[in-house]
Parts: structure tokens; C-alpha cells; sequence
């Protein structure tokens, strides 16, 4: 196997294995993205009375 | 089902491990080694990895925020979505391409899991074993292995020798149990049936090829085949970096390559558009699309780039890499007849062969479901079983006209390359035109946990219609200059087979376009009914 040869073989796989790491870390560790639900008490209708 | 009573997804993970696994099959493994040993070894990673940031990624992003966009406003079907981005009467019509594809791929698809199946089963039961010590009796002097009784185990499963022979050959059984298993996933739903499996499945799979890649890696003089499949060779009769330079002018890898990245990814099967419709309108999409992609990514250089060429290289030399099918079925289990522990390594790569193949059959049936309930005002019962009816047929179709894979070769060619291209360019065309790159990246960014470039949206509109543009009719130029007996178009017209397969799309086409019209009105009575109502 040549220089040229593992060259090409550790930067493909090595970039594949780290973008895949990055994006389980990313996915593991940010908190899944929920939608507000607003309370009846949340909701502020402006009313003056 | 979600909140709302429709189908959903359970957790993010689940529908990230979905699309990973729709995108993973035998090409991953198979077909993107085999190319990349074709085209001067390392050279072919250059176009390979230009495709996948300039065509790929942004389609899948694209394809992500365009289904998300849909599901929001209450579609799931590809005729939906696409109506309700591009108000144009034809919009829905033009959906029955996100039909076809999935459905009909799923036909043939389906045999060559049974396939996969079939041989994981052989190498448990021992008949392998019993076909190895046929072919080293057989076998000629100086050559360890006899290639025959290979040839014969797969003509066996295939019928490759008389149109009928497959329908009575060994291969039905385990057919069977691929179509049974497969319908009762795809009817236990979403999040019950296609998640669940997919969240054990995945992680099964890759733990297969990691034990094989193992396996392969300990073997003796391994380098020799690594060096065979990543060695940027160059022109052989010029000097290194002259002919490195050559090679990369070849305009055929970089097609091939783009091809690979292009079917690798599932980009326009009209699966991804339907998954993500049935995510919550805030969900993330930008890193749940990086990471499926990277998933595919992963399996495909990492785990099939080390494993396949350079084991059957070590054993059979540079002759052994044929087509997709020639390597998978025939070369590869003479590999692992002649390496060390090979029953075990030759178990798992075809059991994560099916495991990949279950996970991607699983999708594709789920764009026309959701089709069906819209458009017929079905339950998920109901179309499951249309669907089991019409992939009967369609199956048993491939599974009869068996000579030379004929019938199984003119689908993959019309329909598993042809109308892929033709979808692609639609939803580039949806994208970056008629939803435009401004809402379609505020779409992207919606609840994105990743800043996604914003050269996305201007790829989208100007780079990746032109760069698909090119590749579609350089292939319809490469396959209409072919030589007759060999081209596609021509085969229509001088082969039966070939006359009733692509009949057969046409019934299927005309099929879909039916319900399409049952449910354009049915939409716009339920559009005027809300606006009677307001």
C-alpha cells in the first residue's frame, strides 16, 4: 500500500467516523426541541377587565 | 400515532435510525467499493466526496424541509406536499413519480433480501460448507476453488437460467418470510413497526460489519488489498501526479461517482419527503438529515470501503470485482470458503446484508400508505392490504420472468435509475423555484440545532438542477448510444420481457395517477368546506 494510498484511506475514513461522532454527540447531548404549550394562564389577552 | 390521531414518529432517534436505514442497503456494501476499485482506487474519492456536499447533503436537506412543510399543513403523500408547495394543478399529478419509484422498487427489492436471507441461512445450516467442498473437489489445477457450484447456488435463487425456474426454486421459502415479515412491520405502523425495528436493527447491523470488518483486517498480507482498493493509481502509463490528474478527468467516474452518492443517500425515492411530513412542525431537521446522511456515510466508506475489495482481492485477485451482483453472490462466498473463520464472517455480512435490505423494503411502501389514507379515506389496513396485493403481483411478476434477471434489470433501469432522476430534478425544481431558497432555508432553519450554509439555498436553485441536468442526459446519451442488443431503449421494442415490464409500470402509473385524481377532490372539497365554514 502506498503513501498516497493510506493517505486516502485514513482522511475518507476518518472524516466519515468523525462527522458521523459529531452528529450522535450533538443529537445526544442537545435537549430534543419541544413546543411551547401554553397554559390557559399563560395566555395574556390583553383584556383590561 | 401522534397527538393529532395521524401516524408519527416515537423519538427522534427512532426516525433518524429510519432514514439511516432506508438509506442503507447493498450498495453501501456491494456497489460503492466495487466502483471505487474501477475508477484508479483513491482518485474516485475526490468526485465521490464533491458529490456528497454539492448534490447530496443539500437534496436531502431540501427534501427534510420540504416534507416537514407538508406535514404541517396536514399532507404526508408526495402528491400532497408537492401541492401544497407549488400551486399548479399539475403539482399532485406529478407525485406519481414519488409513487412509482418506492412501490416498484420495493418488487424487486424484496427478492434480493430473500436472496440475502437465503445465503445467511446456507452458511448457519452448512449447505455452504457442502458448496465449498463441492467446489474445491471441482476445482481446476492450481485453483483453490471451483467457481460453478457457486454459480449454480445463485442461478438456483435467482432462476437466472429459464424464465418460471425461480418460482419453484429454493429461494421461495425464504421469500416468502421476507414479504410476511415486511408486511407486518410496515402494518404495525410508524412508530410501533418501522421505528422499532429500525432501532434495533441499525445498531445490529453495524455490529455485524464491525465483527467481519475485524475479521478481514487480522487476515494476512491485508494491506495488499487495502492498497488495492485505495491506492490512487493514476494512468498507468504516465507518472503519479500527471496521471493522478488524468484519471480525474475521466467523466464517466465522476458520473458514477455522483450516481453512487445520488442512490446511496435515497435522495428522490419520495421516501425522506413522507418520513419527515410526519414530524412536528418545530422538530429539528437540519441534524437529524447530517446525521442519517453521515450514518450512510459511515457504512458505506468505513465499514464497506475496508471490508469487501480488499478481502476478495487477497484471495481472488483483481479479477474477482465484477458487477453489484457478481461480487455480493458469487466472488464473496468463495472468500469466505477460503479465509479462516469465514462460515462465521460469511453469516454475518449476509445477515447484515438483510438487515439492510429490511430496513430500506420497510420504507418504501410508506409514501404510497400515506397516499391512500389521503386519497381514499382508508385506514391503515385497508391500503396495507391494496399494497400487499399490488407488490404481490408486481413480485411475482420479477420472480417469474427470471431469465437473465430481465425483468428485475428493466425495472432497476426505468425505475430505480430513470424516474430517480427524473423525481430529483422535480424536487430541486420545488425547492429552489417554487417554494424558493428563502422560505425553504427559514424551513431548514425552523427548530435547527446546527446553522446550516446558506449556500444551500443558492445550490438548490442555480448548482444542483444544472449538475443533475448534466448527469441525466449524459446517462440517457450513454445508454441510447449503446449498442443494440444492450441498450434500454431499444429493448422495449425487440424483447417481450422487456415490452410487459415496462406495461407493467404503465398499469401501475395509471394506478396512481387514478387515486392522485380521487384525491385532488377530495382536498379541494375539504378546502371549500373550510372556507364555507370561516
Amino acid at each position: 500500500m502506498t503513501i498516497g494510498g493510506w493517505f486516502t484511506m485514513i482522511v475518507s475514513v476518518g472524516f466519515v467516523t468523525s462527522l458521523l461522532s459529531w452528529c450522535v454527540f450533538k443529537v445526544l447531548t442537545t435537549p430534543e426541541s419541544t413546543k411551547h404549550i401554553h397554559g390557559e394562564l399563560d395566555i395574556d389577552t390583553r383584556d383590561r377587565d | 400515532m401522534s397527538e393529532h390521531g395521524r401516524d408519527g414518529w416515537g423519538t427522534r432517534l427512532g426516525v433518524i435510525l429510519a432514514v439511516m436505514g432506508s438509506a442503507v442497503g447493498l450498495g453501501n456494501f456491494l456497489r460503492f467499493p466495487g466502483l471505487a476499485a474501477q475508477y484508479e482506487g483513491g482518485a474516485f474519492m475526490i468526485p465521490y466526496f464533491v458529490a456528497l456536499f454539492v448534490l447530496g447533503l443539500p437534496l436531502a436537506w431540501g427534501e427534510w424541509a420540504m416534507g416537514r412543510f407538508g406535514g404541517a399543513r396536514g399532507f404526508n403523500s408526495s402528491p400532497g406536499i408537492y401541492r401544497s408547495i407549488w400551486k399548479s394543478k399539475a403539482a399532485p399529478y406529478l407525485g406519481v413519480l414519488g409513487m412509482i419509484v418506492p412501490v416498484i422498487i420495493y418488487m424487486y427489492y424484496v427478492l434480493i433480501e430473500s436472496w440475502c436471507l437465503g445465503y445467511a441461512w446456507y452458511y448457519l445450516s452448512g449447505t455452504m460448507a457442502q458448496v465449498g467442498k463441492e467446489a474445491a473437489t471441482l476445482a481446476a489445477d492450481g485453483a483453490p476453488l471451483s467457481r460453478v457450484p457457486y454459480e449454480n447456488l445463485f442461478s438456483g435463487f435467482t432462476g437466472a437460467e429459464a424464465d418460471g425456474a425461480a418460482v419453484t426454486g429454493a429461494g421461495m421459502m425464504f421469500l416468502l418470510f421476507c414479504f410476511v415479515l415486511n408486511f407486518i412491520l410496515i402494518y404495525r405502523g410508524l412508530s410501533k413497526g418501522i421505528e422499532k425495528f429500525c432501532l434495533i436493527a441499525m445498531p445490529a447491523l453495524i455490529l455485524c460489519a464491525v465483527l467481519v470488518l475485524v475479521r478481514v483486517l487480522t487476515l494476512p498480507n491485508i494491506t495488499e488489498g487495502l492498497g488495492f482498493m485505495w491506492n490512487p493509481r493514476g494512468a498507468p502509463d504516465k507518472p503519479f501526479v500527471e496521471g493522478f490528474f488524468a484519471s480525474l478527468m475521466n467523466p464517466k467516474m465522476w458520473l458514477d461517482a455522483t450516481g453512487q452518492i445520488f442512490f446511496s443517500l435515497s435522495v428522490g425515492f419520495g421516501i425522506i419527503i413522507t418520513y419527515s411530513s410526519y414530524l412536528k412542525e418545530d422538530d429539528d431537521i437540519a441534524l437529524s438529515s447530517l446525521t442519517s446522511a453521515a450514518g450512510n456515510e459511515f457504512c458505506e466508506v468505513a465499514l464497506g470501503g475496508l471490508i469487501t475489495i480488499p478481502a476478495a482481492f487477497i484471495f481472488l485477485g483483481a479479477a474477482a470485482v465484477g458487477s453489484t451482483f457478481t461480487l455480493g453472490f458469487l466472488t464473496l462466498p468463495m472468500v469466505f470458503e477460503s479465509m479462516p473463520l469465514g462460515y462465521i464472517a460469511g453469516f454475518l455480512f449476509f445477515f447484515l446484508l438483510f438487515l439492510a435490505a429490511v430496513t430500506s423494503s420497510l420504507s418504501m411502501l410508506q409514501p404510497a400508505i400515506a397516499l391512500l389514507e389521503e386519497g381514499l379515506g382508508v385506514n391503515r389496513k385497508t391500503s396495507v392490504s391494496i399494497l400487499g396485493f399490488m407488490t404481490l403481483c408486481g413480485t411475482s411478476f420479477v420472480l417469474y420472468f427470471s431469465e437473465g434477471t430481465l425483468a428485475l434489470s428493466t425495472f432497476d433501469f426505468w425505475i430505480g435509475t430513470f424516474c430517480i432522476y427524473l423525481l430529483a430534478m422535480f424536487q430541486v425544481f420545488l425547492f429552489g423555484w417554487a417554494l424558493g431558497p428563502k422560505r425553504g432555508m427559514e424551513e431548514l432553519d425552523r427548530g435547527s440545532e446546527i446553522h446550516v450554509p446558506r449556500a444551500v439555498g443558492f445550490i438548490l436553485r442555480w448548482v444542483a438542477p444544472v449538475y443533475l441536468m448534466v448527469i441525466f442526459v449524459a446517462f440517457v446519451w450513454e445508454q441510447a448510444s449503446a449498442e443494440r442488443e444492450s441498450n434500454m431503449f431499444a429493448q422495449i421494442v425487440d424483447n417481450k420481457v422487456v415490452m410487459m415490464s415496462v406495461g407493467f409500470i404503465v398499469l401501475v402509473t395509471v394506478f396512481f395517477l387514478l387515486i392522485i385524481h380521487q384525491a385532488v377532490k377530495r382536498w379541494q372539497l375539504n378546502e371549500a368546506q373550510q372556507e364555507a365554514g370561516s
